[in-house]
């Protein structure tokens, strides 16, 4: 154990010392200026199209709004009704509910996947480069392409997943049309896009681990598994807590795959709250801009709660080496 | 040779993992080909043995307007986001002004924002600013994905450029817009291609706010064109599959020709090198 720590500082300590020493330097006023002058474009970027459509989001969830009132502006303030109305809403339990069981089940299975890939492919066998590449397609692809590839193979009636569980002598499943399975349905095809980012991470995690560990693990005569559970795994911890909350944000704001498969049906089944805020501000003749709103500033709450914990555990990492 | 068969059984396992992956792509390429008759067979057909053109016809037919759209704010995007994020990044990776952390907390923060959110407050704008439906709202809109990972990126990229360098071109005389030009751009050009591949590829898929700012336009891109396949209930499975492998495209092609600035940009995000 303490070989192991010892390695590690000294993996790390070389890691760290690369790091620019200019830091200790600040700039002198010119150069001050022009500093600023470079960042002026996105500062002034970021107060236009990031704070300031915030903000509006922001005063949509505490004005009354209609359609006309929409279009002139002058919706009176309505203080909290709208987060009032969202929380009586009987869709927002079940709504938050499945974002939960969605956002948990997909981590869980795409972080287990992709670790058990990328230390498969961290073993040097011909072809472990290109395979590895092409694992990298489902993450390419337009998330449109992946949605409606999953709504046609997982298609009740003529859909390949049910042909094939008929070899198998299982029944036909109604995957996106019944209650019981929509939520399956979208966790799986988000599964599927979700391993390549997994995979790619964790697979240069592996990369930093120094191979003398194994090759003494082994001397000392122990086996895979327990190079894994002993070696692997502990020294992957770090790159694995960012892996995963970087994964849970992305999880978190996933739309348009469970739209373009279910729309969040049948009856709200499959609803999450990113579903459910668009639902109500534009899936319906009549947009509810108010509550929809409020519901995705909800939204923004639980992935900034989880955000500022990312960047503390990166921080934590960075001041560690 | 025991160690020879092992090596090979893992290559074949390889194989037949990353075959399971891609099953899902390779059968929207076949259902793209597969007649209209056959789409609904039982048990389905695994080639698509009567091969048709029919559903690239009506790719041909209806969604070349959508492409052409996705073309021009994709590359808008891009050139877009490059141009914020590389003299950001080397503001704060070189000139590190005072602010320049808080700068960067914001950028990580900004990230984590879910698009669905700022489409609500895009169109509140864009509405009463009459810019709904336009491609350089869209452009801009699109451009949110990407800017705040841009200048991370150059940013990481730009403070690996060594200090002599830059201290060099200034007691040569060069001032700090030429410095950033001359140096530091041509410099940094890996970490401009990783961007503006990444800018452009997320405009390209982007559904959230083509459906809320441009849905209904006149110019719409080609996720709007599938919706639209997939809304009109038409069944015409072998044409929304066909404009999906167009669709993906450039996914394809920029796995081919740039896998290893594919491979830094997943990586950057979450590990430090």
């Amino acid at each position: 154990m303490t070989v192991l720590m010892t390695q590690r500082r000294r993996a790390t300590g070389s890691a760290g010392s690369a790091s620019p020493p200019s830091t200790l330097r600040r700039p002198k006023a010119p150069e001050r200026l022009a500093a600023w002058g470079f960042l002026a474009p996105v500062v002034s970027y970021l107060v236009l199209f990031y704070a300031y459509p915030l903000y509006r989001n922001l005063d949509l969830s505490l004005r009354d709004y209609t359609v006309r009132s929409f279009v002139q502006g002058d919706a009176p303030f309505s203080g909290l009704a709208n987060y009032r109305a969202v929380f009586a809403d009987p869709t927002f339990v079940p709504a938050l509910v499945h974002t939960l069981v969605f956002t948990a089940l997909s981590l869980l299975v795409q972080y287990a996947a992709g670790l058990a890939l990328a230390v498969f492919f961290n073993q040097n066998f011909r072809l472990s480069a290109t395979l590895r590449a092409l694992f990298l397609v489902p993450w390419l692809l337009p998330l449109i392409v992946s949605a409606s590839t999953w709504a046609w193979m997982l298609n009740s009636d003529s859909g390949v997943v049910n042909a094939v569980l008929h070899w198998f002598g299982v029944g036909p499943v109604d995957w996106l049309t019944s209650p019981q399975w929509s939520l399956a349905s979208v966790v799986i095809a988000n599964i599927w896009i979700g391993i390549p980012f997994n995979l790619v991470v964790l697979y240069s995690g592996l990369q930093a681990i120094p191979a003398g560990l194994y090759e003494a693990a082994a001397v000392d005569g122990a086996s895979a598994w327990q190079r894994f559970w002993r070696i692997t795994f502990p020294l992957l911890r770090p790159v694995s807590a960012i892996t995963l909350l970087l994964g849970l944000i992305y999880t978190l704001k996933v739309f348009d795959i469970i739209w373009i498969m279910t729309r969040g049906g049948p009856s709200d089944s499959s609803t999450t709250l990113a579903t459910w805020s668009y639902r109500l501000g534009f899936g319906s003749p009549l947009p509810q801009f108010g509550p929809g709103a409020a519901v995705g500033n909800l939204l923004v709450v639980i992935a900034l709660a989880f955000g500022l914990l990312y960047i503390r555990l990166q921080r934590r990492q960075q001041e560690a080496t | 040779m025991r160690r020879d068969l092992a090596r090979r059984a893992k290559t074949a396992l390889g194989l037949v993992l990353t075959a399971l992956m891609l099953f899902p792509v390779y059968w929207m390429v076949n259902a793209s080909f597969t007649r209209d008759q056959d789409l609904r067979r039982t048990p389905p057909s695994w080639f698509p043995l009567h091969g048709t053109l029919e559903g690239y016809r009506a790719v041909l037919r209806d969604q070349l307007p959508y492409l052409a759209t996705s073309l021009v704010v994709a590359v808008g995007t891009a050139a877009l986001t490059v141009a914020l994020s590389a003299p950001a990044g080397h503001a704060l990776a070189k000139l590190r002004p005072r602010g320049g952390g808080v700068l960067g907390f914001v950028l990580l923060v900004a990230q984590m924002i879910p698009g669905i959110i700022m489409a609500m407050g895009f169109y509140a704008i864009y509405l009463s600013a009459g810019m709904l439906q336009s491609i350089g709202g869209l452009i801009v809109a699109d451009s949110t994905l990407a800017v705040p990972f841009g200048v991370l990126i150059c940013t990481a990229f730009m403070s690996g450029i060594p200090g002599e360098l830059l201290q060099a071109a200034r007691t040569d005389g060069a001032g700090p817009l030429r410095t950033f030009w001359s140096i530091v751009l041509p410099m940094s050009r890996n970490a401009l291609v990783t961007v503006s591949l990444f800018a452009f590829l997320w405009a390209w898929s982007d559904f959230v706010f083509a459906s809320t700012l441009d849905g209904g336009g006149a110019y719409e891109p080609i996720t709007l064109g599938i919706y639209h396949y997939i809304g009109n209930n038409n069944q015409q499975w072998n044409a929304i599959m066909a404009t999906a492998v167009v669709a993906s495209l450039p996914a394809a092609v920029i796995l081919v020709l740039a896998q290893r600035y594919v491979a830094a940009g997943v990586t950057a995000g979450a590990v430090k090198d």
